[in-house]
């Protein structure tokens, strides 16, 4: 290969680290039209395609970089969303270097990084906004049959969205009175603006789909009526349910779950209190326990709300650490404090029970676990972090509401909803279910792809021509 | 979707009672059920009870106290305006079976959410007692409603209406001067009221007592952890747990503590939105 291609990625220019710790605008700026083509032109258009391989909803990339490189933006945002009906998003928050980027054959070459797959998505998706009208896909004709869908989070609005382009009447349910799931009320502004995920949204409206907010399945709308109302449903709730370690002190004033704390800034906007009305404290001193994406998350929401210091605590060290590694140094050069090796055994509370502390035993670590990651053991040392607020990011679990209200769908030991894996399919005749509800916590476009499999899979089953319940 | 305000009312100095459009809450809402109400774009998620329900002209009906922003803005609207959200209706209904002789506890906006529940166990085929207790006589409210059900005791802070003294001593006057056994209670109302009957109820022998949290919430459906209180010993969200909860299992003093965490915002808040609308007197 005598090409001269560029070792590195076409640098994307992002805010400073000391100035946007202070504000909520987003970090990553974006390609500008001339260095979206220079960085297209470092991808080789390989016919094998190894990069689609790595897409979890398959992509056509180099067809649609092809475009790019002959400055052809709307050919782009047309192949992509071929595919994605989120690609805004997704350009932004995929963990692109273990999927399409990991495959690419230009990132095999060494000292040469991958084609910037992800930035190049993201470009040609904010292109498609600013040039006003988005473009509408062909909708097959009407079927007459109706389907439901459980959740506004990437799952479902994926769902929905291919559900409508095949021709269905889809109506999507959703307890929050914004679309969106995790991309709303979870992941921050500085990472994915609000304003992107609503644009992506009203497209998603504008196939035809129908969305109701304020609607609790199981509650607003029981689960019977649904079943008997509609053809087919789709359930894409999530994982949104916090999980805490359960330490001594996990109740005192200060103590959060992420969720809790990044609901409140991202979905209710409790940074631009009292302009908004949803009150949150931030301490001067936080600590954050946990180190994957939502630590992360929970670490800089809480820089930019004014902690005058941020701290990770973590039981393993920064090898094991499940966080995306781009994130991990957007909070190293943000000024986020690394503590390694340290487990909560308890906050510690002043006379008012307001947190003051996090007690931790010193950890080292030992052999590999079922996850192959090396496990801490106590060193018989401790360790005292002051802190005036506790956020604890330490994972997910089943969003139970719904499964509360349905309990004849069969769910597996970790208690999320039994599916096939490859079309969704529950215990429940009709009855389909994709995304972190049936994986437990993963990505956007893992939730994504499973709800294209899900709605193609409906689709099958509503045409008869497959029916795994077999009546 | 918007929710109409159908009708409003004023019941004493800063609480007001609405009859609130959304058809599917009316048909679905059980005894005990709570909703979460926002106002507008800018507004926080606000909880509150289920008074009673309206199926044939799909209404339900809620009494609020202004206490914050939020619930002074809430009670400063007017019939025929909207409600940007509302949402419900959320928690686990109560328990409702024919017990036998029951005891119903309930003070300040409380007897609201206590309302239902009477109702519910009345149609059972329970005997019901209630106590109802107030600050002075105008915070006694639905008095004439839960008569339908059975009798009534009365008791204010000032002894300006029915029995000087708390419903603590209303308790202690059913069980002890009268003699009545009682197989199961609910107690209603502010925290610290709910906290003294439940001592109270324990003392005088009753079986068991339910009380109704009101923890501070975020999203109401299980998803943040807001609402967490400890009960026999276990965390549990009082959203998807509750809010009805065992009264002699609660863990009183955090929950109150909890309740206070926003108190200096809320403070602030409240201040700032006075300032804006001046004389609120009237409400
Ligand atoms: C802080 C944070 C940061 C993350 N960062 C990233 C990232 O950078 N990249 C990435 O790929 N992934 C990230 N993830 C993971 C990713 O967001 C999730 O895997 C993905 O959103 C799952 O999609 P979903 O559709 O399954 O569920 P969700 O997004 O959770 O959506 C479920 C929706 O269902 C609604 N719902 C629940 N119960 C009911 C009911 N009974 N009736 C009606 N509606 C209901 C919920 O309100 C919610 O809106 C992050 C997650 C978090 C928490
Ligand atoms: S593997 Fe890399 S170089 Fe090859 S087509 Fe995909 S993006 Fe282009
Ligand atoms: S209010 Fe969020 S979990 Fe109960």
């Amino acid at each position: 290969m005598a090409l001269k291609i560029p070792p590195k990625k076409t640098p994307m220019k992002e805010q400073p680290p000391e100035e946007r710790r202070k504000n909520f605008f987003e970090v990553a700026l974006g390609y500008t039209p001339e260095e979206a083509i220079a960085e297209a032109q470092r991808c080789l258009t390989c016919p094998t395609k190894p990069c689609v391989k790595g897409c979890p909803v398959h992509i056509d990339i180099p067809t649609f970089i092809k475009h790019i490189k002959q400055g052809d933006f709307q050919g782009a945002i047309d192949t992509i969303k071929l595919y994605n009906n989120l690609p805004a998003a997704c350009g932004r928050v995929c963990p692109q270097e273990n999927q399409c980027e990991s495959q690419c054959v230009v990132g095999r070459i060494p000292g040469s990084e991958p084609v910037a797959i992800g930035r190049l998505e993201r470009f040609v998706a904010d292109w498609e906004a600013e040039q006003g009208e988005v473009k509408l896909p062909e909708i097959k004709e009407k079927k007459g049959k109706k389907v439901a869908v459980v959740g506004a989070g990437p799952s479902g609005l994926t769902a929905a969205a291919d559900l409508a382009k095949l021709g269905y009447d889809v109506t999507v349910f959703e307890a929050f009175h914004k679309p969106g799931g995790v991309l709303v009320y979870g992941i921050p502004e500085f990472r994915l603006p609000k304003k992107i995920v609503e644009r992506e949204v009203e497209y998603i409206k504008k196939l035809g789909v129908k969305i109701v907010t304020n609607a609790v399945v199981g509650k607003t709308i029981p689960v019977d009526e649904l079943l008997n109302e509609y053809d087919a449903v789709f359930i894409g709730v999530g994982a949104g349910a916090p999980k805490f370690i359960g330490v001594p002190g996990t109740n005192l004033n200060g103590v959060y779950s992420a969720s809790e704390f990044l609901t409140r800034v991202n979905l209710m906007k409790a940074y631009l209190f009292p302009e908004y009305d949803t009150p949150v404290t931030v301490g001067k001193k936080v600590a954050v326990i946990g180190a994957g994406n939502t630590a992360m998350d929970a670490a800089r929401t809480a820089l930019r709300a004014g902690a005058e210091k941020v701290m990770i605590v973590y039981r393993r060290t920064e090898k094991e650490m499940p966080a995306r590694l781009e994130e991990y140094h957007h909070a190293v050069e943000e000024g986020v404090e690394f503590h390694w090796l340290r487990q909560p055994i308890e906050y510690v509370g002043d006379e008012n029970g307001n947190v003051i502390g996090v007690k931790c035993a010193v950890m080292k670590l030992g052999k590999p676990d079922d996850s192959g990651r090396r496990r801490p053991v106590p060193t018989g040392e401790e360790d005292f972090l002051e802190a005036d607020m506790v956020i604890e990011a330490v994972g997910q679990q089943a969003q139970r509401i719904l499964l509360d209200e349905f309990p004849q769908l069969e769910r597996n030991k970790w208690g999320y909803i039994e599916a096939d894996l490859e079309t969704g399919a529950t215990s429940v005749k009709g009855v389909f279910a994709g995304g972190d509800i049936v994986t437990g916590a993963a990505t956007v476009i893992e939730a994504m792809g499973a709800g294209k499999k899900a709605a193609k899979a409906i689709d099958r089953y509503l045409s008869g021509e497959w029916n795994p319940w077999n009546d | 979707m918007a929710h109409k305000i159908v009708r409003k009312r004023k019941l004493a100095h800063l609480v007001h009672e609405f009859v609130i459009e959304a058809p599917l809450i009316a048909e679905h809402a059980k005894p005990g059920h709570f909703i979460v109400v926002r106002i507008h774009e800018k507004g926080e998620r606000i909880p509150l009870t289920i008074a009673d329900t309206y199926k044939d002209d799909g209404t339900f009906k809620m009494i609020v106290r202004a206490v914050g922003k939020s619930t002074y803005e809430l009670c400063m609207m007017k019939e025929e305006d909207e409600l940007l959200d509302v949402v419900g209706p959320l928690g686990k209904p109560s328990e409702i079976e024919n017990y036998g002789r029951v005891l119903l506890i309930g003070g300040g906006v409380g007897i609201a959410t206590l309302h239902p529940i009477a109702k519910a166990l009345y149609e059972a085929g329970n005997e019901i007692y209630s106590i109802l207790g107030g600050r002075s006589k105008e915070y006694v409210i639905m008095e004439e409603d839960f008569k339908k059900y059975g009798e009534v005791l009365v008791t204010t802070d000032d002894g300006s209406y029915g029995m000087k003294g708390l419903v603590t001593d209303g308790m202690e006057h059913l069980v002890k001067e009268k003699s009545l056994n009682f197989d199961v209670a609910w107690a209603v109302g502010p925290t610290v009221m709910m906290k003294f009957a439940a001592f109270k109820g324990k003392e005088l022998g009753i079986p068991k007592m339910w009380v109704s949290l009101n923890p501070i919430m975020v999203d109401g459906t299980g998803m943040c952890g807001a609402c967490r209180v400890t009960v026999g010993g276990e965390i549990k969200f009082a959203c998807v747990d509750g809010p009805e909860f065992d009264g002699y299992q609660v863990e009183w003093d955090e929950i109150i503590r909890r309740m206070n965490q926003y108190k200096e915002r809320e403070k602030i808040a409240l201040e700032r939105f006075l300032e804006k609308v001046g004389d609120v007197s009237w409400l």
